[in-house]
């Protein structure tokens, strides 16, 4: 958990709560995550609830005609945003494994987030 | 303290815009500094300049204005966001080809940038979600 911590630093959190379909939250606060890098931010994603589910592989562009997050979720490496964290009891609820999603990810706990919280300047939740 | 304000919600369909704008008065009535407030998401409705809501209930749009006129609060909007949801200011509309604006100051258009120096800049960054 120390380890973690230590990744855990950083200017912005996003906390990612929706899904790839049904609003467009998720798509939003990517937006915000991929500007604040642009402008030299460090910035961790957070993953929880059904915003897990951005993360499983093949979220393409739906019969409505969205966009799709996978395209977006694929450019983060290029703007340094490394730092992808998953709620783990969301994961278990929803029935996935690490295995399951398209990007290398942390599983925290609880006591992980609230530690996220505190060591990120600004928290924004979508 | 200095406040910000992140604002998700659509006027009149969520409770959000209403709560944020009891929360904003609240925050200069007690002395604190309300530094802007970003519209984003479907909260960028609340800037819609042709709103005309009954007379009967809380004139959102207008509660923002004076906000900015009585206590400088800024008052930004996505301009993805409003963009896409038909809300162009003159300019916009212009370089769009459509034939009204939707959006006219105080509310000005502006990019994430601005939303992520405001969440830094201040000692709060409150969101007011759907």
């Amino acid at each position: 958990m120390n380890d973690t911590q230590t990744d855990l630093q950083g200017d912005l959190l996003v906390i990612l709560r929706h899904g790839p379909h049904g609003s467009s939250l998720l798509r939003e606060g990517l937006d915000m995550a991929l500007v604040a890098a642009a402008f030299g931010r460090r910035v961790s994603l957070l993953f929880m609830g059904t915003g897990c589910t951005a993360l499983v592989s093949g979220q393409g562009q739906g019969p409505l005609g969205q966009k799709g997050t996978q395209a977006t979720l694929n450019m983060l490496e290029m703007y340094d945003i490394e730092t992808l964290l998953v709620e783990s009891e969301a994961m278990h609820a929803l029935g996935l494994e690490a295995c399951d999603l398209s990007l290398p990810v942390i599983e925290v706990s609880p006591a992980q987030i609230q530690a996220a919280m505190t060591t990120h300047r600004l928290v924004a939740t979508f | 303290m200095r406040y910000g304000i992140l604002l998700l919600g659509a006027p009149y369909s969520r409770q959000a815009s209403h709560s944020a704008l009891r929360f904003a008065r609240a925050l200069v009535a007690k002395g604190h500094i309300l530094d802007s407030v970003f519209f984003y998401h479907d909260g960028v409705y609340n800037a819609a300049r042709l709103a005309a809501p009954p007379q009967d209930e809380p004139h959102l749009m207008d509660g923002w204005k004076a906000l900015h006129d009585e206590h400088g609060v800024k008052l930004d909007v996505c301009i993805a966001a409003a963009l896409r949801r038909g809300l162009l200011n003159e300019t916009e509309a212009s370089r769009h080809g459509k034939e009204g604006h939707s959006i006219e100051a105080p509310f000005a258009l502006t990019g994430l940038g601005q939303l992520v120096d405001l969440g830094l800049r201040c000692d709060r960054l409150i969101t007011f979600a759907p």
